[in-house]
């Protein structure tokens, strides 16, 4: 076989949409899983519902985010690589680094959209940014149960040290990611935009949680992380316009 | 074993493998029905550097983020997590959003289901809205590309993990002045971690939660 190579070729769609509906029948294998096991446990279908309402209303802007990762990727890569990279097993920070390197290991750029790539540096770029993100796909089955069962028995053997611990390790995860904020410091008045866009979004977030705990406004409890979220970003516009005119 | 015979959570652990082993066949298909379909065989040189500049890093940011997401988005929700991706900025905090609301942990069988359910809802919901995006590419992109909301886009992530933060520190502030403080340092002092391979710091800073915890709790500061 060899056909005419393009990166929009129907054929690459063709081959994406059936990967996309298999991800998607996954999804409701296990939502349909554990939503029967939820009854059996005897929770309140309107306590699944709010689950269901909150995780599709958080989504929303991570998910716009993503679609922007799609576009940028898809001027060098074409449509449906980044569709199916970004909807399944990428994430937007390893996709476009991945897609650098494979490119540049093919003497191209992802800055370079005046040129097209061959069939064979697609070929490469694809072949690299799949084998490169297989750690979690070929460990999760291997580690999951064991370390699930771990937890399980420290929580057994003494129940309040297992709910520090697992609230340490939450600890663990969140401060790496507020450390990671604070990484540009050392360059300038710039390097400080994204501590005073997380300190924005911790401000909306206090006063959300002041609504929901002290004037008992229940709905706002769906919308406190995506309202901090898109609050800060939105004041993220009028912080980097004053920081750059501050700085100029 | 039967499948009917199973408990659930044998039963996800068992399906758990199917799906997640068998999506990754098929995402290694893809390449390879590429690379038939068009006659088009990769570079060996390019393939090759390619791999040694993505792997050693992602593999092993891969193997942290097993070791750490694991437990808190349950087994049913890694099993789908670890394949639709987006764990960072969109499957875990979104578990962890649904476990607060209705009050249950991480660990228990109310909390396995529920951890399920919030990543399947996400992943569901995630993909509708790229899929209506890229049906759409060509009136939205100049919309989201525009200038002007380029520093909002740019932002997401510190506008995410500080109300994230809010959430989660105030749960426990005794267990989370420790590593917050730590990591803080570590970054300001060696900006050049702070990018996607800063997850690598996660067990670390873990670590450092863990013993000042355990420090806490022997001497009675955490009751």
């Amino acid at each position: 076989m060899n056909h005419e190579f393009s990166v929009n070729s129907p054929f690459l769609f063709a081959a994406v949409s059936i990967i996309l509906l298999l991800v998607m029948a996954q999804a409701v294998f296990f939502l349909v899983r554990a939503w029967r096991q939820a009854k059996k446990l005897g929770i309140d279908t309107v306590k699944l519902k709010s689950v269901v309402k909150s995780s599709a209303i958080f989504t929303v802007v991570p998910a716009i985010s993503i679609l922007l990762g799609v576009i940028a990727l898809s001027k060098k890569l074409g449509i449906p690589l980044p569709w199916l990279r970004l909807s399944v097993i990428g994430a937007l920070t390893y996709e476009t680094t991945a897609a650098e390197a494979a490119a540049s290991a093919v003497g191209s750029s992802m800055g370079d959209t005046s040129t097209l790539l061959t069939a064979s540096q697609f070929s490469t770029i694809i072949w690299v940014m799949t084998l490169g993100i297989m750690a979690g796909v070929i460990l999760t089955p291997i580690i999951s149960r064991r370390l699930l069962n771990g937890v399980d028995t420290l929580e057994k053997r003494d129940k309040r040290w297992g709910e520090i611990l697992m609230s340490a390790l939450f600890m663990g995860m969140i401060s790496t990611f507020l450390g990671i904020v604070f990484g540009k410091v050392n360059t300038g008045l710039v390097g400080w935009i994204p501590v005073f866009v997380m300190l924005v979004s911790m401000v909306i977030m206090l006063i959300c949680v002041v609504l929901i705990k002290k004037l008992k406004i229940k709905w706002v409890e769906d919308y406190a992380l995506p309202i901090s979220m898109i609050g800060a970003m939105a004041l993220a516009i009028p912080i980097t316009n004053a920081v750059n005119s501050a700085v100029r | 074993m039967k499948t009917q015979n199973m408990t659930y959570d044998d039963g996800t652990h068992y399906w758990g493998r199917i799906w997640l082993w068998g999506m990754g066949v098929v995402l290694l298909l893809l390449p390879a029905a590429i690379c038939l379909y068009f006659d088009a065989w990769p570079e060996a040189n390019g393939l090759f550097k390619g791999l040694i500049a993505v792997a050693p890093t992602f593999w092993a940011v891969g193997t942290i983020e097993v070791l750490t997401y694991v437990p808190m988005l349950g087994a049913g929700g890694s099993y789908l997590g670890f394949i639709t991706g987006n764990l960072t900025n969109l499957k875990v905090p979104c578990t962890i959003t649904a476990l607060n609301k209705v009050g249950a942990k991480p660990g228990t069988p109310e909390g396995e289901v529920v951890g399920t359910i919030a990543v399947a809802t996400s992943s569901i919901v995630t993909t509708l809205i790229i899929f209506v995006g890229v049906l759409l590419i060509v009136p939205l992109a100049p919309i989201l590309n525009s200038p002007s909301l380029k520093p909002a886009f740019e932002q997401i992530l510190p506008a995410l993990f500080g109300g994230l933060g809010v959430a989660l520190i105030g749960q426990n502030l005794k267990v989370a002045i420790v590593p917050v403080v730590s990591m803080i340092v570590l970054f300001v002092c060696a900006p050049s971690f702070a990018n996607s391979v800063g997850l690598v710091f996660v067990p670390v800073a873990a670590a450092i939660a863990i013993a000042a915890a355990r420090i806490m709790y022997k001497i009675g500061w955490l009751k």
